[in-house]
């Protein structure tokens, strides 16, 4: 697996926007309970092709805005875009639509299957793409080749996190979002794991969104976004990034 | 305030969660706890008034018909060994014509002894016994009076061989004889086309020719009698005097019917009950389970506060013991219910003056206590596994449940089965027993309505055969004594009728090496057209033209086929015997049957043909001209109008097949609710998080719920024919059960009854699975990112 970090891919102010939200907005709660300002009028910009890390302190609101993009999850008010659609006018029939073609997920609780094995799990969504990679294939990439017939059961927690990653790229999404896809992992597999993500998103070019506490992380990354209290904090670009496997934990 | 434990409320709150699961399982718990409850409590209540009726009334234990004996061989009888009283009487059929009704019915005459009767002592309801002197009075039963409006005092005809006589009723009565009431030919008590009349001795023996003589006998036994040698005695006795066969209480017709009635109460509430606490216990035991699977950190958590493992497990029980109380709660209500229509029902049928209630408190009791048993053991394994469960290792998450490949899996790569499919197949095979038991449980709905459905169709079949295709004719005339063929020509002569085909009925006993039986042979012309024999494609099968055509049954009773040989011997009037070839053997549905053809039988008795009974077909616009005279004719002892025991059997049949239709579905759909409900809710529990992982992959709602209920969709669907193979064997076991002398039904089994019964399921199966899907569809997909099980 080679480690060398192809620029090419990268995004460099001219390219097409894959996310758009202006004044993105969640409250949870209300009338009678406190209210939660989980998203506090985001705008936000992400070039399609890069590799954007998230990080903010816990309850600042990351994995709302994740799963609102993500079409898992309706917006209070403000808008937010795909490209050209716009995700907050979408009826849930639409929103599942533009999961299965567009978006792969990865959670920090692998939610594998339990009764199908690693090459069926990935299966599962190969079946019903477009245009889908071969199953081992997906699962080659992220270097499990030699697990394909285990069922979750059988595998290390490391293991099937990238089960849940070769899922989410096999059937070639438009962006792929991750949330805390190391928490449940130590430096070891943690590391396996996001030499992963960056190997997809330097071969395909796919938008990956990582959200993590782990700070070490932002240096792999061509953008990181801080979130404080609902808000976007602050934006950096990584001048030079450091791959993967060189990340210190 | 009562202060409640904190488990204890979690238990109230666990119940309360699960209320619709609970309420399925106690549902399903509560149909047994009813039907034990009302089936062994009608059947005590049935043996205890029976018991206390006869015994008040002197109900005789054997019973026996004469031609005309002596009053004096009734001391002959009183000196049989075991013989505690006899009572002789005169018992004579006569036609009845009622004021009001155009239709001639019939009555049953009996005489009442001078100083009143010894046995078989009818109760008095209203009035009073006729005067011993009166020449014109007569009590009457109960309901024959009710049922035609009469009230005391009123008058009607009855014709005894043609003579007519003027009645008065004094008084009304009911005997322990005539529980349930059979008119001539009839297949349904007929209150108001039947009736007992009680004649003083005196004017019944006039009016029968019987002064001096008794044609009808009584005996009641001393506990230590051996029935069957009395029985023996006495038809020595009376074999001289025209004896046509003494029997014991188990032909006697009120007696037989209420048996049947009781040993079908006993085999329901032996049959049925099991199912449904087999099902509550499988159904705690699949709902427990799985609980104690999902609350495995807070036991662990208990446990590390220093809960005892006693104190969990009992937590757990009482979750069971709790959803049984509700059951049997529910039971217990449903139960008395059901059975004071159950009484209601029976009083229709059966004429019991009142109905002893023995104290029932131990049936409800012992029901409740089965119903917690059952709940109990289905409780057993979940809290053993609580129990047993180490406070560490309940802490930690539990491992995804282990699934290994096998022989299915290349079979289902090889059929290019979807990864959906496979997810379902390996939840069915991961948990086998549990599949199993579902399935089996779903089946039973069916195999319920199959049985039920079955019943009807026989009916049908029974009906059919006996009324529409071997009884045919319209009437049929009882002849008060035998007569000549003139008698068919008489009979032609009547207003209205087309077609008159002879029968006589000759009582014989039948033997064959050590088996016998009495009854009449029937003899009819060759070529009838109205009353035929069939066989078991309802074909018509000629009478031989030499020897006898046995009923099956009866076949089966002498151990005989055709080509054998059975003896003869004459009872009644007649005396001698013969043998006869067995030609040929029939089936019928009611009763049993020998037949012959008339001249052959004539030959054998070396005398001319002659007639009992005639067969008619009539003109329907000359009928009521045809009753009149019918109400005139000499010789006749009954008409029976065929039509009319037809519509009356039809209309009790369809309100019995209505209600038995309704009971019969809530049970079966309760049970299939039950399980398909529980069924799903735990596969949706077990799988919430990985379907709602899929919906996020991109799996539309109607695809995630095709996983959840593809589980229960197949195992519906093998409970099918399983359950029409459990329901074809229930079928079967309730045609063996029903095989008597007084009727039989026939395995018929049609594709629309498991059709029809399949459909109800899996109607039933739909409605709970879509129950389910609704709370899929309500899922929040998001709240399962958060946690990891
Ligand atoms: N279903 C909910 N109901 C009420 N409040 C919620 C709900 N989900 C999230 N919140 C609140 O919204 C805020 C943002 O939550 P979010 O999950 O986005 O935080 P986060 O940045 O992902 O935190 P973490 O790093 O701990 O995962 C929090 O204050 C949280 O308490
Ligand atoms: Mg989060």
């Amino acid at each position: 697996m080679t480690r060398d970090i192809d620029t090419s891919a990268t995004s460099n102010g001219s390219a097409e926007t894959v996310f758009r939200t202006r004044g993105l907005t969640k409250v949870y709660g209300g009338n009678g309970t406190a209210e939660v300002r989980a998203l506090d009028g985001v705008d936000l910009d992400l070039p399609e092709g890069e590799l954007v890390v998230l990080l903010g302190p816990s309850g600042s609101g990351k994995s709302t805005l994740l799963n609102i993009i993500g079409g898992l999850d309706h917006a209070t008010s403000g808008q937010a875009w795909f490209r050209d659609r716009e995700l907050t006018k979408m009826t849930d029939r639409q929103l599942t639509r533009y999961r299965r073609d567009h978006v792969g997920f990865v959670f920090q609780f692998y939610n594998l299957v339990a009764s199908l094995t690693a090459r069926e799990n990935v299966a599962l969504v190969t079946d019903v793409a477009a245009d889908p990679m071969d199953p081992d294939e997906a699962l080659d990439l992220v270097g499990l080749s030699g697990r394909m017939d285990h069922f979750p059961a059988q595998l290390s927690g490391g293991e099937q996190q990238r089960v849940a990653i070769a899922r989410a790229i096999a059937k070639r999404p438009g962006v792929l979002l991750c949330d805390e896809p190391t928490g449940a992992l130590d430096s070891k597999t943690g590391t396996a794991v996001l030499a992963a993500l960056e190997q997809v998103n330097a071969r395909f070019g796919t938008t990956t969104l990582v959200i993590t506490h782990n700070a070490g992380i932002r240096k792999m990354a061509h953008r990181v976004i801080r979130f404080h209290d609902g808000r976007v904090a602050e934006i950096e670009q990584n001048a030079h990034r450091v791959s993967a496997s060189e990340i210190e934990w | 305030m009562v202060m409640l434990h904190a488990l204890d409320r979690k238990l109230l709150r666990d119940l309360w969660r699960l209320k619709a699961q609970s309420l399925a399982i106690a549902l399903v718990l509560a149909c047994g706890v009813a039907i034990f409850l009302t089936g062994l409590g009608m059947v005590r209540a049935l043996e205890a008034t029976l018991e206390d009726y006869y015994s008040r009334q002197n109900f005789a234990h054997v019973f026996a018909s004469v031609r005309r004996a002596p009053l004096s061989v009734v001391q002959d009888v009183a000196e049989i060994d075991g013989v505690q009283t006899v009572e002789a009487r005169v018992a004579g059929w006569v036609v009845l014509d009622l004021p009001g009704r155009a239709a001639p019915a019939s009555g049953r005459v009996l005489s009442l002894p001078e100083n009143g009767p010894l046995l078989n002592v009818p109760l008095l309801v209203d009035g009073r016994l006729p005067d011993p002197d009166a020449a014109t009075e007569v009590a009457v039963t109960d309901r024959f009076a009710r049922a035609n409006g009469f009230s005391l005092g009123d008058r009607f005809s009855a014709i005894a061989d043609g003579t007519r006589l003027d009645l008065q009723i004094t008084g009304t009565l009911r005997s322990p004889e005539f529980i349930y009431t059979l008119p001539p030919g009839g297949l349904m008590p007929d209150d108001a086309g039947f009736g007992i009349i009680w004649m003083p001795e005196r004017a019944a023996a006039a009016t029968f020719g019987l002064t001096g003589a008794f044609n009808d006998l009584s005996v009641k036994l001393r506990r230590d009698a051996r029935l069957a040698e009395v029985i023996d005695r006495v038809d020595a006795i009376l074999a001289p005097w025209g004896g046509t066969g003494a029997h014991d209480r188990e032909t006697q017709v009120s007696h037989s019917f209420i048996q049947a009635e009781l040993n079908q109460l006993r085999s329901m509430s032996a049959v049925l009950p099991p199912i449904f606490f087999g099902i509550a216990a499988f159904l705690v035991n699949m709902v427990l389970g799985r609980i104690v699977a999902l609350e495995r950190a807070e036991i662990g958590l208990l446990k590390a506060l220093g809960y005892r493992d006693s104190e969990i497990a009992l937590h757990y029980l009482m979750l069971a013991v709790l959803v049984a109380a509700i059951g049997i709660g529910i039971g217990w209500g449903a139960g008395a219910w059901l059975s004071t229509g159950m009484s209601r029902l029976y009083a229709r049928f059966f004429d019991f003056p009142w109905l002893v209630q023995p104290h029932d408190l131990d049936v409800y009791a012992l029901a409740g206590l089965i119903g917690l048993i059952s709940a109990g053991v289905g409780a057993l394994r979940a809290a053993w596994v609580a129990a047993r469960l180490a406070p560490a290792v309940a802490m930690a998450p539990p491992a995804p449940p282990s699934f290994r490949r096998g022989h299915m899996d290349r079979l289902a790569r090889w059929l290019r089965l979807p990864q959906t499919a496979m997810m379902v197949l390996r939840g069915i095979l991961r948990w086998p027993v549990r599949a199993a038991f579902t399935a089996l449980g779903l089946s039973l709905g069916v195999s319920i309505l199959v049985a039920s459905n079955f019943m009807l169709d026989s009916l049908d079949a029974v009906i059919d055969t006996a009324f529409f295709k071997s009884n045919r004719q319209h009437a049929t005339l009882v002849l008060a004594q035998e007569a000549g063929l003139d008698a068919v020509t008489d009979a032609r002569h009547l207003p209205g009728v087309l077609a008159v085909e002879p029968q006589f009925d000759l009582p014989v006993t039948l033997h064959h090496g050590s088996r016998s039986k009495k009854l009449a042979i029937t003899a009819r012309m060759p070529g009838g057209d109205l009353a035929r024999t069939l066989d078991v494609g309802n074909r018509h099968v000629p009478l031989p033209e030499k020897g006898i055509m046995l009923s099956e049954q009866l076949a089966a009773h002498l151990g005989v086929a055709p080509g054998d040989t059975v003896l003869v011997e004459l009872s009644g009037t007649r005396s001698g015997e013969f043998h006869l070839p067995v030609a040929a053997v029939t089936r019928q549905y009611i009763g049993i049957g020998a037949y012959m053809q008339m001249d052959a039988l004539a030959e054998r008795l070396r005398e001319g043909p002659r007639v009992t009974a005639l067969n008619l077909w009539i003109d329907r616009a000359h009928l009521s001209e045809l009753q009149a005279a019918l109400k005139e004719m000499p010789m006749l002892a009954t008409a029976v109008m065929l039509t009319d025991v037809r519509e009356s059997f039809q209309d009790t049949i369809s309100e019995n097949v209505r209600i038995n239709t309704v009971l019969f579905i809530t049970i079966s759909v309760l049970i299939t609710v039950g399980v398909a409900y529980n069924g799903a809710r735990i596969q949706l529990s077990e799988r919430a998080r990985e379907l709602a992982s899929l919906r996020i992959l991109g799996f539309t709602r109607a695809e995630v719920s095709s996983i959840l209920l593809g589980e229960t969709a197949i195992l519906a669907l093998l409970a099918q024919p399983l359950g029409w193979a459990i329901g074809a064997w229930i079928s079967w076991a309730m045609m063996a059960g029903f095989d008597s002398d007084l009727y039989r039904i026939p395995l018929v089994l049609t594709p629309a009854n498991f059709a029809n019964a399949s459909l109800i399921t899996l109607a039933a199966v739909t409605a709970a699975a879509l129950l389910v899907r609704r709370r899929l569809d309500r899922a929040d997909l998001v709240a399962v990112l958060k946690t990891r099980e």
